[in-house]
C-alpha cells in the first residue's frame, strides 16, 4: 500500500463517494460472497418461470404410465422426484420466490420501524422514550411461533402473516439497539456544533445521527432477512403455511412427514435446508462489508 | 451590576444559576429528599463587544455550563442572559437562528467536534446550510474563514474527512466553522487542551490574531494560567459554582486576591525538576456541589476563614476601579 494519506486524497478526488464505496464493497471477499448469493436468488426468482423444467405441483409420470415417485437425481428430474412424484428441483427454484419476497419485505419492515422508533426514542427521550420502550417490552414479550399461527387463525394461511408478525415482533430488537446507539451518538460534540450552528432538531437527527447509525440498521435488516425466511420456514413446516404457494419451508416439511429422512432421501430434504443456510448467512456477509463503508474510520 | 462596566455590554448574565437534578434512586421511594447539584450558582458578567475573557477555574467548577448557558445550548434553572441588551431565554425561530449566527463555539476537543461522516467542505458549509445562506455565496465565505484560520484554500480539503487531518488543522477546522457565520461572540471551551503541545501556540495565536482582526468578543474557558495570560485582557476566576474574583489579567495573576486565586497560582508547575516548595495553603478536596451551602463554598479549604465565612455567602464586591473579589476577608 501506498501512503494512506496521498492515496486516500487521490482517489477520493477522482472517484465520487458512492464509486470508491462499491470498490471497497467488491474488495472484501466475504461481502462479494454476500452479494453473489444474493445476485444468484434474485436471477433466479426472476426468471423461476423459465428455469422450471416441471410445475412444481403436478404430480408427473414415467413413460410407462406409472407414477415417477422417489426418484434419483439425474435425468429427467435434476434433484429427482418426491413420494408423491413431483419435481424437486422445479420445487427449489418455484420456493426461491418466496423467500426472496417474505425476507425483504420483512427486512425493509423491521429496518424502518426499528430505526425510526430507536431514533424518536434515544433522540427526545423523556415520556416518548419511556412510552416507546414499554410498547416494545410488550412485542418481546409476545412468543413468536405462536403469535404467527394466531394471526394465521385470523387471515387464513397467507404468506404475509410471516412478515406482518416479524415485523410487529422483530422491531423491538433493532430499536433498541439502535436507541443505545443514538444515546452514545446524540453526546458527541459534533452533534452540539450542529446545534450551535442552528440546526434544527430534526436536522441533527437525521443528518448527524441517523447517518452514524446507519450500519446497524443494515446490519439488524439483513438479520431480519434471516429471521423472516427461517419463521417462514418453521412455520410451513408446523403445516400454518399457505398452502397454494411453494417455499422451501414447505418443502422440508413435505419431505418430514413423507418420513424422506428416514429412507436417506438427501436429495429432497438437503437443497431446501442449503438454500435457507446460504441466504440467511449471505445477509451478514453483506452486512460486514457494508459497516467498512459506512464507518470511514475504520478504513485502513 | 458594577458600576464600572460598560453601560451596554454585548453578552451579559444576570443571576444564572444552574441546578441539575440528582438522578432517581430506590433510596427515593423512602421519601429521602436529595438535594440538586448547583453546577452554576448566580453567576453575574459582562463582555463587551471585541473583548477577550477568561474563564479560569479547575475541573467541575461550573465554567463549561456557563459557556453553555451564554450560548442557550441548554436553559438557566434562573436568571437570563442579554445579549445586546435583549435576553435569550424565550428566543426560538428565525430569532434564535439570527442569535446562533452571532454567538458561535469552539470545542475542547477537535476529533470530536467533526462529524466523522462529512467531509471538511461540508461541514464547514453546514453552519450556513443551517442558517439559510444563500448556497451561492457558501464557498466564498468557507474560503475566507479558512484564509482568516490561515489554512489552505478548500481545493486542498477536497474529498477529505476530519480522521485524515492532524489534530492542529482539525481545531482550526473548528474555528473555521465558527467564524463562517461571522459571530460577534465566540465561547472557546479549552480551545487547546487537546492538542500536542508543540501546535497550541500556533492555534493560539491564529484565534488571537483573528479576534482582534475581526473584533469579535471571546470567553475563553480553561484551566490554564498561561492561556488566559496569553489571550485575554480580563479575567474571572470561577469556584464551585461562584465568580470568586474578576480583573485585568495581567494584575489579576501578579497579585492575585482571592485565597483561591493565589492557590490557583501557586499550584502552577515551574519547569525544574529540583525545585523545593512550599505546600499548597488550601486544604482538602473540592466540596461537594450539592446543595446550596450557607457561607462560602471556599470556607472549607482556606486557610484564611473566619467565623463569618460560615454564616455569610461573600458576594463580588469591587476593589479599586477594575477589580472584583468575593471574599469577606481581602
Amino acid at each position: 500500500m501506498a501512503n494512506p494519506a496521498v492515496l486516500g486524497r487521490t482517489a477520493a478526488r477522482s472517484r465520487s463517494v458512492f464509486r470508491e464505496g462499491a470498490a471497497r464493497i467488491l474488495r472484501d471477499p466475504f461481502s462479494v460472497a454476500g452479494l453473489s448469493i444474493y445476485l444468484v436468488l434474485i436471477l433466479i426468482a426472476i426468471f423461476a418461470d423459465q428455469l422450471m423444467t416441471h410445475d412444481p405441483t403436478q404430480i408427473l409420470f414415467r413413460p410407462n404410465g406409472r407414477v415417477a415417485n422417489n426418484q434419483p437425481p439425474g435425468g429427467a428430474f435434476l434433484l429427482g422426484t418426491t413420494n408423491l412424484g413431483r419435481d424437486i428441483y422445479s420445487q427449489l427454484v418455484a420456493g426461491s420466490r418466496n423467500a426472496l419476497m417474505v425476507g425483504l419485505a420483512a427486512a425493509i419492515s423491521v429496518a424502518a420501524i426499528g430505526t425510526l422508533i430507536g431514533l424518536l426514542s434515544g433522540y427526545f427521550g423523556g415520556k416518548i422514550d419511556a412510552f416507546l420502550m414499554r410498547l416494545s417490552d410488550v412485542a418481546l414479550a409476545i412468543p413468536f411461533l405462536p403469535f404467527v399461527i394466531v394471526l394465521s387463525g385470523f387471515f387464513r394461511a397467507n404468506t404475509w402473516n410471516v412478515v406482518i408478525a416479524v415485523a410487529l415482533l422483530l422491531w423491538p430488537n433493532t430499536a433498541r439497539v439502535i436507541r443505545a446507539q443514538v444515546l452514545t451518538v446524540k453526546e458527541r460534540a459534533y452533534v452540539e456544533a450542529a446545534r450551535v450552528t442552528g440546526a434544527s432538531d430534526m436536522r441533527i437527527l437525521f443528518t448527524h445521527v441517523a447517518p452514524n447509525i446507519l450500519p446497524l440498521t443494515f446490519l439488524y435488516g439483513s438479520v431480519a432477512i434471516g429471521w423472516a425466511i427461517l419463521t417462514e420456514a418453521a412455520v410451513s413446516f408446523v403445516g400454518f403455511g399457505d398452502p397454494s404457494r411453494m417455499s422451501w419451508g414447505y418443502m422440508l416439511q413435505d419431505a418430514f412427514v413423507s418420513q424422506a429422512l428416514s429412507r436417506g432421501s438427501w436429495n429432497w430434504f438437503l437443497p431446501p435446508g442449503i438454500c435457507i443456510i446460504l441466504v440467511v448467512v449471505a445477509g451478514f456477509f453483506l452486512a460486514r462489508g457494508a459497516e467498512e463503508v459506512l464507518f470511514p474510520k475504520l478504513r485502513s | 451590576m458594577d458600576a464600572g462596566m460598560s453601560a451596554s455590554p454585548l453578552i451579559e448574565a444576570r443571576g444564572l444559576s444552574k441546578r441539575f437534578a440528582t438522578p432517581a434512586r430506590l433510596s427515593d421511594i423512602f421519601g429521602v429528599k436529595r438535594p440538586d447539584v448547583f453546577a452554576v450558582n448566580k453567576v453575574n458578567l459582562s463582555i463587551e463587544a471585541g473583548e477577550s475573557v477568561g474563564l479560569l477555574g479547575e475541573s467541575g467548577c461550573g465554567k463549561t455550563t456557563t459557556g453553555r448557558l451564554l450560548l442557550k445550548l441548554i436553559d438557566p434553572s434562573e436568571g437570563d442572559v442579554l445579549f445586546d441588551g435583549a435576553p435569550i431565554s424565550d428566543l426560538a425561530g428565525d430569532a434564535l437562528i439570527a442569535f446562533r449566527q452571532r454567538a458561535q463555539l469552539v470545542f475542547q476537543n477537535p476529533f470530536d467536534a467533526l462529524n466523522p461522516r462529512f467531509t471538511i467542505e461540508r461541514a464547514l458549509a453546514e453552519p450556513l446550510v443551517n442558517t439559510g445562506v444563500d448556497s451561492a455565496t457558501h464557498r466564498d465565505r468557507v474560503e475566507k474563514a479558512l484564509a482568516q484560520v490561515k489554512l489552505p484554500p478548500l481545493a486542498r480539503f477536497e474529498g477529505l474527512f476530519p480522521h485524515q487531518l492532524s489534530g492542529g488543522q482539525l481545531q482550526r477546522i473548528v474555528l473555521a466553522r465558527a467564524l463562517v457565520l461571522e459571530p460577534a461572540f465566540i465561547v472557546a471551551d479549552e480551545p487547546v487542551s487537546m492538542l500536542d503541545v508543540s501546535v497550541r501556540a500556533g492555534v493560539l495565536n491564529v484565534m488571537r490574531e483573528v479576534r482582534s482582526s475581526l473584533g469579535l468578543a471571546a470567553l475563553y474557558i480553561s484551566h490554564d494560567l498561561a492561556l488566559v495570560r496569553y489571550v485575554c485582557s480580563r479575567t474571572l476566576v470561577m469556584y464551585l459554582g461562584r465568580i470568586v474574583e474578576e480583573g485585568p489579567t495581567a494584575e489579576l495573576l501578579k497579585a492575585p486576591l482571592h485565597p483561591y486565586t493565589r492557590a490557583l497560582i501557586q499550584a502552577v508547575p515551574v519547569p525544574r525538576v529540583d525545585q523545593q516548595r512550599a505546600p499548597l495553603p488550601i486544604m482538602g478536596n473540592v466540596s461537594d456541589a450539592r446543595g446550596r451551602p450557607k457561607g462560602c463554598g471556599f470556607r472549607e479549604r482556606c486557610p484564611l476563614a473566619l467565623a463569618r465565612c460560615a454564616e455569610e455567602e461573600p458576594q463580588l464586591r469591587p476593589i479599586g476601579a477594575e477589580r472584583r473579589v468575593a471574599c469577606h476577608i481581602v
